[in-house]
Parts: structure tokens; C-alpha cells; sequence
């Protein structure tokens, strides 16, 4: 995994509430054996329309938004388990995703690919959205280190787990946790009930 | 101290604690098929890991199946590399592999239960989000991605921060019509799509005892759509019957075994929730879908509900449908009898039953695609094949189908289809394509119909005896 300590971009924000993964990559799309290759397909019934030609007023087809911060609205990866979703908005160049509330699933897969889900107050999140429709160059800065969003002259704190926070600044993952504990799963295993 | 099903389950679970919300779990059953699998393979490949407890692995290939000549090559070049690199995988890691032309081949949430894989009290896991499915066993069940797969396979083991504790009791008597899909639909409406985000759901009280098996199955398995890591319900008599009549029927040692277990399986009576809701079901009726999230749901003869935001202005845009306005008479050109949630045995002799000696309405194109190669062995068996010839269903071989849209069963743009799936997401079932969400028994009145009716009424009039 790639590491992650502090990163500074310009956002796109993409207001809509409930997003749900199929929208975020269609299940025709998910055909392929590897995990490269699905930024293209990204949004791919909102970004093109049935004749395969963009549509302008698709956020991510506007050229004044652009950046490495995807703002969206609650609930946002809702759905199917996906992690094509997650590989998706990874391979199209984005690397934080902010949102009120995530589902459950997507987060964890997003956690998994160094993509970084930051969960932020609605007030919060509404201010951005505020001053981005009058200036979408707005610069953000994101520190995990210290566990804040900032633009402008507004802060705002986030939450993380410890463990993901170091596994993001270490750049090293779940896997490499559950080996150093492999005694202690072997010795479990041996009591449970369905072994 | 008083626990909770979930929190015996889970707690018996816990390898190691790896700081005060972040547990080691030990996962007891991994479901695998050809869509989420791939990547993690290579991934652990590629790390030079090996698959550390490959008997706890079950594999099928469900998701980009064909339903029609599955006894051919698969024509689609990457549906057919797909397809072909699981059962390589299995092969090369020695995986129980359940391939097209197994007997026991089906949807992964269909067999593993079917088949008596699926356990009371055990810990489950599989790339695909209605994992929950198996939670009708008292089963702590939840999906995963592809990352995650992977550590299963290495470990045996996920990192997984404690959810919170949700319980929903239902009490009171079944409407005339009124099926286990109303019933998780009319949930969803209350709770909407993130309200059980964070949580594990118990479903409890009268309504979820006295159902058979498949009833519970479709009630744990739309769970997700409300957000929610997983919903269970406790093992009881039913749940002991149901898996004596398995293929994998544990044998009479074992049996003695997971009946003690199950008996410890309960909520203890002072155990503590985080949220609790209790409903009745005197006000559940007939449900259907009308816009694109599964908990955007009305009573059959209800308008669609006025005053939402924005949300509902897209959605109700992508629906072709207008605030205030009724679904009845509606007019339905496709029906879909489908999905892990509604392609069980029982859901097909429901609509067998209502269907028999009938036809389907001129307009519509009806597809049942069972749930397995069991299932639809039982079709024929028990001749459910010819009332659905007779009535001009198409029956088709097992898998997802039109459910989701991945293989060539889609629905055509701008057109509705009356499903038994679990979602109606923009596009789901093809580009454009409007899904109305209901009961098997509302599919098979629609197909007959030709569109959207009053439940309730046909029901009456037509003297039809659907309760149990």
C-alpha cells in the first residue's frame, strides 16, 4: 500500500446522497480478473450517456472541478460489496473520499486500497459544499497525522482508528497484522467448535 | 452477564483484541465465487502466501453465469476467462468447487444453506454483500471485498471493529398477502437505507419464529440495504428440522453437537441493545418499490409519498413516475422471479400455485430463474415445470441473473420489471431499466395481470389461499 501522511488538492463535490456502488462501477464493467483497468468505467452511466457521448453537466465532466478529494453526500458506497468500487475511484486518481456517513463495506475496501474515507460533521460538509459553488478552486488540506480536514480558515477534525491511521502512514496492511499473530490463531483454532 | 445471540457468537469468535474496538475474528465458513475471488488469488500469488485452510472454503459461480445453454462454452470471451480462472484457482488450491455443470451449482446464498454448509452459530463470510443471508442461522454473516477474501485465505481470520446492536421485534398477525419480502421491505421504509449502518440486526418476536427457513433467509439477507454489517435471527426447531433434511446432513454425532449449541444460541432475557424498534404487522400490506433505493417503498394501493427532496425528485425522474401519483394499474412488461433472496424452492411452488391453470398477460415476459441446480431439480420433479410452460414462464438454469445485470439477462432501457430481487438501484438490471421490488406472489399476480394491482382485492376475489 501506498503511504499516506498529508496531502493538498483541490476537491470534486458530488452532492447526491445514497451513491451506490453499482453507480460508482455497473456490474458489466466487472468482468476483469485484475484490479487495474476501472477508472475509465468510474460513474460510467452518469458520465456517458447510452450513445457513449459525455455529458456536460456530470460533475466529473466539468472542467473547473478537478483535484484528488471526492465530496459526496451521506450513505455514500452503499450496496454491493464491490471492492471494484473502491479500485475504481483509486484508478481515476482520487485518494480521499469525504462524506458525512459511509457504508459500512466500502469503507473497509477503500481503507484496504490506501483510498483514505474521512467522515466529517453535515455542517461541515455543507459549508464545503457552499463555498466550492463559489469558488471550486478551494485548496484543502488533509493531514492524518493530526486528523484534520482544513480550507481557508476552517478546521475541522476527523476519526480514525489507530491501527488503519498507522496502517495509512506505514503504508502496510491487514495481512501483515494477521501473520505476526499467527500462533495465536493456530492455538485458537484448535477449540473452535466448527474446526 | 446477559448476553446477546450476536455477542455469544462473535465473543466465541475473538482471537485476539487488537485495541478496545478492533477484533481478530475467526471465520468458520468462506463462500467464494468467480466476480470478488480473482484478484485475491493473484494478490496472495504475488505475495508468495498460501491459502492456509482451504476445506473451509466452498466455491460456485453464480454472478456471470449464463441462464440459457449453460451445457455450451460460454460465449462472452471475459465472462468465460472469468469463469474458467475460479475453477483453475480451485483446482491448483485444492477448493470444493460447485462449477456449471456440478449438481450442486447455484447462487452462493441459495446453496450454502441448501445444502447444510451453512451452520448454526458460525462465523461466514463471502465477496458478495448479502452475505447476510446466512444470518437465519443464528450465523454472525456479513459480505466482504476482495482484500478481504484474500486475508480470509491466508489467515482464516479478519481484522473487524465490534459493531453496535440493533434489535427488531415484529409482532401480530399476517395480512392477506403479506410475504417475508413485505415484511423486510416494509423494515427498509422505516428505517431507510443507512439506518442500520454501524449495527448488527436481531430480528426477533412472533412474526420471525413462526417462519420456515426460506422466509427467514429473505429477511436476514436484504439487511444490507439498510446498511447494516448483517442481521440474524435465533436457532430454534425449525432451523434443527430444516437442516436434518440436508444433503450435507451433519451427521448424528455432530447433530448432537449443534443441537447443544443451539441451545445456548439466545438472546438472554436482561441482555442490553444499542437501538431497539418494535413493529406490528396488522399494518404491513402488500409492498412494492417505486423509486431507486430498496427502502423507497408503499403499500400496493398507497400513492407515492409527497414532499421528499431532491433525492426523490432524481429518483422518481429515473422511474418515470410523479409524487402522488398510484401504481396501479401500471403497465408491467417484465417480471423477474429471481436473486438470493426470492429463487428458493418455496418461493417457486408460491407462485406455482398461484399461476396454475392460468397465463401470463400478452404484454409481459416472465423469467423464473431458480436459485440452484437443486431447485430447479425440484421444479421439475414435482412438475412445477409444466404450470410454468403452461402459464408462458420462461424457466431458466440457476444464477444472478437479472438480478444484477452482469451476464446478458437484461432489462431493456426505459422499461419496468416486477422483480423478487433485492435492488433497484439506476441501472441495476440494465442501463435504464426501472425495477419495482416485491414478493414472489406479487410477481406471479403481475405476470398474470400484466401489470400492478391491488393485492389485497385480487386476492379476495380470486379466493386464492396463500397463508400457510
Amino acid at each position: 500500500m501506498e503511504k499516506f501522511i498529508t496531502l493538498f488538492s483541490t476537491a470534486v463535490p458530488l452532492f447526491i446522497d445514497n451513491i451506490d456502488t453499482d453507480q460508482i462501477i455497473p456490474a458489466r464493467f466487472l468482468k476483469l480478473t485484475t484490479k487495474s483497468d476501472f477508472g475509465k468505467n468510474l460513474f460510467r452511466d452518469w458520465r456517458y450517456d447510452s450513445n457513449g457521448k459525455i455529458k456536460k453537466n456530470f460533475i466529473l465532466n466539468k472542467k473547473k472541478y478537478s483535484g484528488n478529494i471526492l465530496i459526496t453526500g451521506k450513505n455514500f458506497g452503499c450496496g454491493s460489496s464491490r471492492e471494484h468500487a473502491a479500485w475504481a475511484i483509486r484508478d481515476y486518481g482520487f485518494k480521499v473520499v469525504i462524506s458525512n456517513i459511509f457504508a459500512d463495506i466500502f469503507k473497509q475496501n477503500a481503507l484496504n486500497n490506501g483510498l483514505l474515507t474521512i467522515e466529517l460533521k453535515k455542517d461541515f460538509i455543507n459549508l464545503i459544499y457552499k463555498k466550492m459553488f463559489l469558488n471550486p478552486n478551494i485548496l484543502f488540506e488533509i493531514n492524518l497525522e493530526h486528523q484534520y480536514v482544513k480550507f481557508e480558515n476552517n478546521k475541522e477534525f476527523f476519526k480514525i482508528d489507530d491501527f488503519k491511521k498507522k496502517c495509512f502512514i506505514n503504508g502496510y496492511d491487514d495481512i501483515e497484522l494477521l501473520f505476526s499473530i499467527k500462533k495465536k490463531i493456530e492455538i485458537f483454532e484448535k477449540k473452535n467448535i466448527y474446526n | 452477564m446477559n448476553k446477546t445471540l450476536f455477542e455469544k457468537v462473535w465473543e466465541s469468535h475473538v482471537v485476539f483484541s487488537l485495541n478496545k474496538k478492533i477484533d481478530v475474528l475467526s471465520i468458520d465458513r468462506h463462500y467464494i465465487h468467480e466476480v470478488t475471488s480473482s484478484q485475491a488469488f493473484e494478490e496472495l500469488k504475488k505475495r508468495k502466501i498460501p491459502i492456509l485452510r482451504n476445506n473451509k472454503i466452498i466455491a460456485t459461480t453464480d454472478h456471470n453465469v449464463p441462464t440459457k445453454n449453460q451445457h455450451l462454452p460460454i460465449k462472452d470471451v471475459l465472462s468465460k476467462f472469468q469463469i474458467e480462472t475460479l475453477e483453475k484457482n480451485c483446482y491448483d488450491n485444492g477448493i470444493l468447487f460447485f462449477g456449471l455443470k456440478h449438481d450442486f451449482q447455484g447462487i452462493v446464498h441459495v446453496i450454502g444453506p441448501e445444502l447444510g454448509i451453512t451452520l448454526p452459530g458460525m462465523t461466514i463470510v463471502c465477496g458478495d454483500s448479502h452475505t447476510s443471508t446466512h444470518g437465519a442461522f443464528g450465523c454472525i454473516a456479513f459480505g466482504i471485498g476482495t482484500s478481504q477474501v484474500a486475508m480470509v485465505m491466508a489467515t482464516q481470520c479478519l481484522l473487524q471493529t465490534k459493531p453496535k446492536q440493533m434489535r427488531i421485534k415484529l409482532e401480530g398477525k399476517l395480512n392477506l398477502g403479506v410475504t417475508a419480502k413485505d415484511i423486510i421491505l416494509y423494515i427498509l421504509s422505516k428505517l431507510g437505507p443507512d439506518g442500520g449502518t454501524g449495527y448488527f440486526i436481531e430480528y426477533s418476536g412472533y412474526v420471525f419464529k413462526r417462519m420456515n427457513m426460506e422466509e427467514r433467509m429473505t429477511v436476514c439477507n436484504m439487511s444490507i440495504e439498510m446498511g447494516a454489517r448483517g442481521g440474524m435471527i435465533e436457532p430454534d426447531s425449525t432451523t434443527l428440522k430444516y437442516l436434518k433434511q440436508r444433503i450435507f446432513y451433519p451427521k448424528e454425532k455432530e447433530f448432537k453437537k449443534i443441537k447443544k449449541i443451539c441451545k445456548n444460541l439466545k438472546t438472554d432475557k436482561k441482555a442490553l441493545f444499542d437501538k431497539e424498534y418494535k413493529f406490528n404487522s396488522d399494518n404491513i400490506y402488500p409492498i412494492i418499490t417505486y423509486g431507486t433505493n430498496p427502502s423507497m417503498c408503499i403499500s400496493i394501493s398507497d400513492p407515492i409519498p409527497i414532499g421528499y427532496k431532491n433525492l426523490q425528485i432524481k429518483s422518481l425522474k429515473y422511474m418515470g413516475l410523479k409524487e402522488g401519483e398510484y401504481l396501479l394499474g401500471l403497465k408491467i412488461n417484465y417480471v423477474f422471479i429471481g436473486s438470493c433472496t426470492n429463487s428458493r424452492i418455496e418461493d417457486i411452488r408460491l407462485v406455482s400455485k398461484l399461476i396454475k391453470n392460468k397465463k401470463k398477460a400478452d404484454n409481459v415476459y416472465v423469467m423464473v430463474v431458480p436459485g440452484s441446480k437443486q431447485v430447479y431439480k425440484k421444479i421439475i420433479n414435482s412438475g412445477i415445470d409444466l404450470i410454468l410452460l403452461n402459464a408462458g414462464f420462461e424457466l431458466r438454469k440457476p444464477g444472478c441473473s437479472a438480478c444484477l445485470g452482469m451476464n446478458e439477462d437484461k432489462i431493456p432501457y426505459g422499461e419496468y420489471c416486477l422483480s423478487t430481487s433485492n435492488r433497484n438501484f439506476e441501472g441495476r438490471q440494465g442501463k435504464g431499466a426501472r425495477t419495482l421490488l416485491a414478493s414472489p406472489l406479487v410477481a406471479a399476480i403481475t405476470a398474470i395481470e400484466g401489470k400492478i394491482v391491488n393485492i389485497t382485492e385480487y386476492i379476495k376475489t380470486n379466493t386464492i389461499i396463500v397463508c400457510k
